[in-house]
């Protein structure tokens, strides 16, 4: 499983085509990403697992997300006010 | 670009664009024919000395003006409604690009592999070199690899802004806080120019668009450039 999304992450170009996120509008998509990379990242972590897997969505959030975005986010995250629940 | 007079459209740099190219053409033919039919009916109508007190009605008459103007209006949908479940075929992209509106000027992030961002502001026509195009040269192109289908990002820093290339056949708002996804390919190398489609304050009409189309070994020499400048 985890030499499939090795594969994936080597292979990478920009982010595929989100059949969740089908629409003219991608925010969500942006911010999906974002949320599932912190979260798999606390999720894998807890369970003292290698935490490679993560990096799919962090590679997609970072091709789709806005620098300004992901720096303002980080920094919520720091101070403990980001809005979204990881 | 937009050439002086210029009534149609400009010559399409995308596939897309073609395809609305030529359905322009034939919606604007067909209702040129109408109107010329319509006024040539006019114009007879009240020209002529004769006058006719005994018609009341024709079913014949009456079943072809209804039925006619139907399957024109057909004939004018099908072609339309393609084209409108072209430009909505989920493609494949090979790059993503994120443009995003400031007043007044446009920045563009490549985020595939190393954070690239630079901003794209407009020359000023006192520093134009000969050739180049007043209100719509910039000093940093947004550079991309021809015949590659490219997902493009609009979003907005402050306000509104509108994000349109017209030889491509875009346009997409840039709205702050909402990320407006579209998607291109260019069909051949080239400059490729745009202006900013929303009112934004006072130098909404001072932040253009330009795209410069080249081979991918280009574009990749480029990026690597703009990144050590960076």
């Amino acid at each position: 499983m985890s030499d499939v999304i090795e594969e994936k992450i080597k292979n990478y170009r920009t982010a595929p085509f989100d059949a969740r996120f089908p629409n003219t509008n991608q925010t969500r998509n942006c911010f999906q990403n974002y949320l599932d990379f912190h979260r798999c990242n606390k999720a894998l972590s807890e369970k003292g697992q290698d935490v490679a897997p993560c990096d799919w969505y962090q590679r997609v959030y970072k091709s789709i997300c806005p620098m300004s975005w992901v720096a303002k986010w980080d920094d919520q995250i720091e101070a403990g006010s980001f809005p979204g629940k990881i | 670009m937009a050439h002086p007079s210029q009534l149609g459209f400009q010559d399409a740099a995308s596939p897309v664009m073609e395809e609305l190219l030529h359905f322009h053409d034939h919606a604007l033919m067909i209702v040129i024919l109408i109107s010329t039919l319509v006024l040539y009916i006019i114009v007879a109508m009240v020209s002529t000395k004769l006058t006719n007190k005994y018609i009341l009605d024709s079913q014949e008459i009456e079943i072809v003006w209804t039925v006619l103007p139907a399957v024109i209006l057909i004939l004018i949908a099908l072609p339309s409604l393609r084209i409108l479940y072209l430009m909505d075929e989920i493609n494949d992209p090979h790059l993503t690009i994120k443009a995003m509106g400031h007043q007044w000027y446009w920045s563009y992030e490549y985020t595939d592999y190393e954070n690239l961002g630079f901003d794209s502001y407009m020359i000023p026509t006192q520093d134009l070199l000969p050739g180049q195009f007043r209100l719509l040269e910039t000093d940093h192109r947004m550079v991309v690899p021809v015949e590659s289908p490219i997902r493009i990002l609009v979003s907005a820093e402050d306000v509104l802004h509108s994000w349109a290339v017209p030889s491509m056949g875009i346009k997409m708002d840039a709205v702050p806080g909402r990320l407006n996804q579209t998607a291109f390919v260019t069909s051949r190398p080239g400059l490729f120019y745009g202006q900013c489609s929303e009112i934004c304050g006072a130098n909404h009409s001072f932040m253009p668009i330009v795209i410069e189309a080249v081979p991918l070994e280009h574009f990749e020499k480029w990026s690597t450039v703009m990144l050590q400048d960076a």
